[in-house]
Formats: structure tokens, C-alpha cells, sequence
């Protein structure tokens, strides 16, 4: 069966590669339907949504909110996808080599992971943007010094229970080299856990990011999600949709992100299925 | 060797175990510290408003700033070690302090939301597996993807708009009614009821987390060669799910419950600013604000600490459940 085939027997999983779309044209398109930078005052403040000409209302200072939602898809897209890239490749290098070599690499990888996995995540994070003064590489960094060591466990995992394979065997046999084998012969055979884990990864990646920008540690010169909502709550009280819609995006977002990586884990592993 | 002198030396090598991983936890933070350091003297310069030469080396001097990096290190160490984790010049006091005055909230807040998160979690998951592929299962599983996918500052102000601000259940913020000056029950009663709204938004998550947890784990459990010894025997299946597989589910339950406290701290943060809480959380959230780096590590440096010191409790009593642990 073909890779589509397959998943498109997960419905939740085409439903959410569908919302995924969506999301993605909305990035796309937000400079066609909002012309204006979504920091410009648009109109009156705090109008309801549906009046003054806005779909889904305005902020404390006029903003549009759905204008801020159109051009903070780009922001979450942006840093969550380049952040999962750079977790992606760091862990998957740092694994692959642990789980190839093992011995003292190996070792030390492992002490490493295991005081990430003890440090809280989140505030780590937080720690890092601060230091680092708040703007889009410093949250990029942050969020993928977080994210690597799960991906490093991961792909040590699949390195060392492929390493002694025969047919690794014989490519040592042939005189290949260690890179070599690492990259042509390894690296595609455990590609499959390593997409699904990654697509995961940016699901998370948009949380932590929306959690930042909504603490004020977003990069003030960029609209996100979370910042519309961190600028929002003061006004929660007579303004409830300036909060509101930035987080059903949120919402939407990682559902879908999450619905296609788990349908992708069913058509890429096909042998799960039949378990629950 | 009897079976204490086993437990003994366990809970014995799991607490050597701790010791290089809060050592790798210290120089991080100390190396964060030093990142951060040169903007502290050159922020509190600028405050004092009269930054001469001379002034910022002296204040260089007290932080021992020009000392080379080792040295720096030891001292800081030696420091930690002695409890000092200097000093908040925005609090005017000193960061140990202040972050041991914040952290009974945060442990009140944490406990309330891992008993809820746990507890629920456990039923929710044993309740999908019975009922595996029913519509029960399937409510509870899209209920555990959504919640799964929400931020939890938008749960938060979203449950501040209904029950607090609709519906008046609930007060909005903080920990307890102050100018009320209840004392004795009545406090208690008036903190307990602040703690609702904070505890089911932080518990959400996790919630969603240990109830999916949980639904596997039955899962996987009642295809053990144990369940079909006890069908055999002509026990009944509800004595089977909730006596035999129920108990061994629980394990990785348990586990989880000690490796997710990292997140649960992340969490708090977010959680405790959204509501006003007056916890470690709020601290933090006051401390970026304020740019106030050193109290920012001091509770980074605390909240490590008790991830640390609460895995080792989780695994001490994991030895208990589990004796098998012993063996490997």
C-alpha cells in the first residue's frame, strides 16, 4: 500500500492534516488579507467581535485581533519549525554517535540527557531568553536546548540495535567508512521514529513558545499567540475575546500537529496497528 | 543479606547516584550565572546612578568578578553549599530567603495537583480500558488529546472568565482573602477554596498525560501471561481487571508521576502567574520582570533540587511496590 494509502486510514489523522493546512495558508496568505502590520492601529479599542469591522474584535490599543492570529501562525510556524530542525539534527548527530561508538561517548551522552531530563524544561527555557535577551534566536535556542536530549535517546536507541546487523557487518566487511555507514546505511533505517518523533517536537515546541511570548518573553518586534493573550488578560474582565481566540489557535494548532504525527506513527510503523 | 540491609543499600546507592547530577546542575548555573553577571553589575551601576570607573570595579570585587573563572567557581560552590545564594537587590533581600518564604505555596499548589492529577488520571484510564472502544473510551481518549494540546495559561484565563468572573464560584486570584483576617478553619477553608481554580487548570495536563498513561498500561497488562493463569482458575473478569492488572498498571504510573515533576514546576510557573499565586512561580514571573537574573537562578537552581529529591523518594517507594527492583 502506498504511504497515502495508509494514512488515510486514520481519520482523526486526515482530519488534523486538514486544520494543519488551513493553518498553514492562513500564514501564508495573512499579508494579502491584512494588508497592515498587525501592530498598527487598526480602529476603535476593545470593539466586540463581529463590529467596527472586526471579525473577531480588537485589543486595548485598536489591534485587530484576527489579523494578530493570521501573522502569529507564521511566528508559532516559524519558531517551532526551526527549533524542532535544530533539535532534530544536534540530538541525531549526539545519539547517533553514542549509539555507534558507545563506550566513553556514549557515556558521557548519557550523563548529559539524564540532568536535562532532571532540570525543569520550561523554566530552563525561561532562563535561557532571559539571559539571552528575548528575540526570535534566543527562543529558537532555547526551545532546542530543551527539546534534544529526548531525540538523542531516541536515535542512540535505534543506532545501537541496528549497529551489529549482518548487513551493517558487511559494510564493514567492504571497508566502509564509519561516517558513511552511519549516514547511508543507519541514519534511513531509523528515519521513521525519528519524522514522528520530531513532528511531536513541534507541537511542543508551539506550547513552550506560546508559554514564553505570553510571560513577556516573546521578541517584542513579532506578534505571536501568546503574546496577544499575555496582552490581553488585563482586559479579560470586559474585552474576553482578546484572550480567547489567539488560544483556540493555539489549540487547533497543536491538535492537528499532534493528530498527523500520530498518523504518521501508524503509517510509517505499520506492525503497531494491530496493538492499541 | 536480609531484605533491609538490601533496601538500605539501595536507597544508599540511589542517593550517590543523585550527588554528580546536582554537582553537572550547580556549574550550569553557575555558568548561567556567569553569562548573566555582567549585565547584574552594570544594572545596578546604572540604578545607583553613579557609575564611576572605580565604583564598578568595586562592586566588581564584592561579586569577586575578577577573580579567574575556577576560583569564581569554588567560591560559588562553597557558597551554595552554605546556603547563600546571594543576594536580590530588587527584594532587598537575601534569595534563599525569599525563595524559602515562596515555597510552601508551590508545594501546597504541586501535592493538591499531583493527588488530583493521579488520582483521576488512574481512574479515567481504568475506566477507557474496560470499556476499550466503547464511546466511553473514545470520549475519554478525545478528552485527553484536547486537553493535551490546550495551554495552560489559556485554560487558566479561560476558567477565570467563567467561573470567577461569570459565574462568582471562585475568587479570580491569590491565595487567600486577606483583609477578611480569617484565622484557624476559616482560613484554611478560604485558602483551600483559591486553590481550586489554580490546581484544576495545573492538573489538566497531567491529568490528560497519566490517564493515557494509565489506559496503556491496563492494556498492555491484560495481555500478561498472569491474566489467562487467572482466567483459567475461573476468577471473574472484574476481579481480574481490578484486582490483578490494576496493581501492576499502577507501576508505571508511579514512575511517571516522579519524572513529569519537572514539568510540573514549568508548569507551575505559568499557572501561578495567571492566578496570582503567591508561590515560587509568581516569583519567577516577578524576578523577569524586574530583570532580576540572580533571584531567576536561585529558584532555577531550587526547582532542580526537588526534582532531584522527590525522583529519589518516587524510586524509594517504587522499591517498596516492586520488589523485583531490588534484583536488577
Amino acid at each position: 500500500m502506498s504511504f497515502w494509502q495508509l494514512y488515510r486510514r486514520n481519520k482523526s489523522a486526515v482530519f488534523g492534516l486538514i486544520i494543519l493546512c488551513l493553518v498553514f495558508i492562513m500564514a501564508m496568505f495573512a499579508g494579502i488579507v491584512f494588508e497592515d502590520d498587525p501592530f498598527t492601529l487598526a480602529g476603535k479599542p476593545m470593539s466586540a467581535p463581529g463590529t467596527n469591522g472586526f471579525l473577531l474584535g480588537s485589543d486595548t490599543l485598536g489591534r485587530d485581533v484576527a489579523a494578530g492570529i493570521a501573522y502569529g501562525a507564521r511566528t508559532s510556524l516559524l519558531i517551532a519549525g526551526l527549533a524542532t530542525a535544530v533539535a532534530v539534527f544536534v540530538g541525531a548527530v549526539l545519539g547517533g554517535l553514542a549509539g555507534y561508538y558507545g563506550g566513553w561517548v556514549d557515556d558521557i551522552l548519557m550523563r548529559v540527557t539524564e540532568m536535562f531530563q532532571t532540570i525543569p524544561s520550561f523554566v530552563f527555557a525561561i532562563l535561557l531568553v532571559a539571559i539571552m535577551k528575548p528575540s526570535i534566536q534566543s527562543i529558537i535556542i532555547a526551545i532546542a536546548v530543551v527539546s534534544w536530549p529526548a531525540v538523542a535517546r531516541l536515535v542512540r536507541g535505534e543506532f545501537i540495535s541496528l549497529r551489529n546487523r549482518e548487513f551493517i557487518q558487511a559494510c564493514h566487511t567492504v571497508g566502509m567508512s564509519d561516517i558513511r555507514i552511519m549516514v547511508k546505511e543507519i541514519l534511513p533505517n531509523c528515519l521513521s521514529p525519528i519524522i514522528v518523533a520530531g513532528s511531536l517536537m513541534v507541537a511542543t515546541a508551539i506550547l513552550i513558545e506560546s508559554g514564553l511570548s505570553f510571560l513577556g518573553l516573546g521578541d517584542p518586534n513579532i506578534i505571536s499567540w501568546g503574546f496577544q493573550i499575555g496582552a490581553g488578560r488585563t482586559v479579560l474582565r470586559s474585552a474576553w475575546w482578546v484572550c480567547t481566540f489567539p488560544g483556540v489557535a493555539i489549540l487547533l494548532t497543536v491538535l492537528a500537529i499532534n493528530l498527523v504525527g500520530e498518523g504518521l506513527n501508524d503509517a510509517l510503523n505499520p506492525r503497531l496497528r494491530t496493538r492499541t | 543479606m536480609s531484605q533491609n540491609t538490601k533496601r538500605v543499600r539501595y536507597v544508599l546507592k540511589r542517593l550517590l547516584q543523585a550527588i554528580p547530577v546536582i554537582f553537572a546542575i550547580l556549574v550550569v548555573n553557575f555558568f548561567l550565572l556567569h553569562l548573566a553577571e555582567g549585565d547584574a553589575v552594570d544594572v545596578l551601576a546604572g540604578e545607583a546612578g553613579s557609575a564611576t570607573p572605580e565604583y564598578m570595579a568595586q562592586l566588581r570585587e564584592k561579586f569577586g568578578l575578577d577573580k579567574p573563572l575556577p576560583v569564581q567557581l569554588v567560591v560559588y560552590l562553597k557558597n551554595v553549599l552554605s546556603f547563600d545564594l546571594g543576594y536580590s537587590f530588587r527584594h532587598g533581600m537575601p534569595v534563599t530567603e525569599l525563595v524559602l518564604d515562596r515555597f510552601v505555596p508551590t508545594l501546597l499548589l504541586m501535592v493538591s495537583t499531583i493527588v488530583i492529577a493521579v488520582g483521576f488520571g488512574i481512574v479515567l484510564g481504568l475506566l477507557a480500558a474496560a470499556g476499550l472502544n466503547t464511546w466511553k473510551d473514545n470520549l475519554i481518549s478525545i478528552f485527553a488529546l484536547i486537553t493535551y494540546a490546550t495551554p495552560l495559561f489559556w485554560i487558566g484565563l479561560m476558567m477565570i472568565v467563567v467561573f470567577a468572573l461569570k459565574l462568582r464560584w471562585f475568587p479570580t486570584s491569590g491565595i487567600e482573602n486577606v483583609v477578611m483576617f480569617y484565622e484557624g478553619w476559616d482560613r484554611v477553608k478560604d485558602i483551600a477554596h483559591h486553590l481550586v481554580m489554580p490546581t484544576i487548570t495545573l492538573s489538566l495536563f497531567y491529568l490528560a498525560l497519566y490517564t493515557r498513561l494509565m489506559r496503556a498500561s491496563m492494556l498492555e497488562q491484560a495481555g500478561m501471561d498472569y491474566v489467562i493463569t487467572a482466567r483459567a482458575k475461573g476468577m471473574t473478569e472484574r476481579r481480574i481487571m481490578f484486582v490483578h492488572v490494576l496493581r501492576n498498571a499502577l507501576l508505571p504510573v508511579v514512575t511517571m508521576a516522579g519524572v513529569q515533576v519537572g514539568a510540573l514546576i514549568g508548569g507551575s510557573v505559568i499557572v501561578e502567574s495567571v492566578f496570582a499565586w503567591p508561590g515560587l512561580g509568581m516569583l519567577a514571573y516577578e524576578a523577569l520582570f524586574a530583570r532580576d537574573l540572580n533571584l531567576l537562578l536561585g529558584i532555577f537552581l531550587l526547582s532542580a533540587l526537588l526534582v532531584v529529591a522527590i525522583n529519589l523518594i518516587v524510586d524509594i517507594i517504587y522499591s517498596f511496590l516492586d520488589p523485583r527492583i531490588e534484583v536488577s
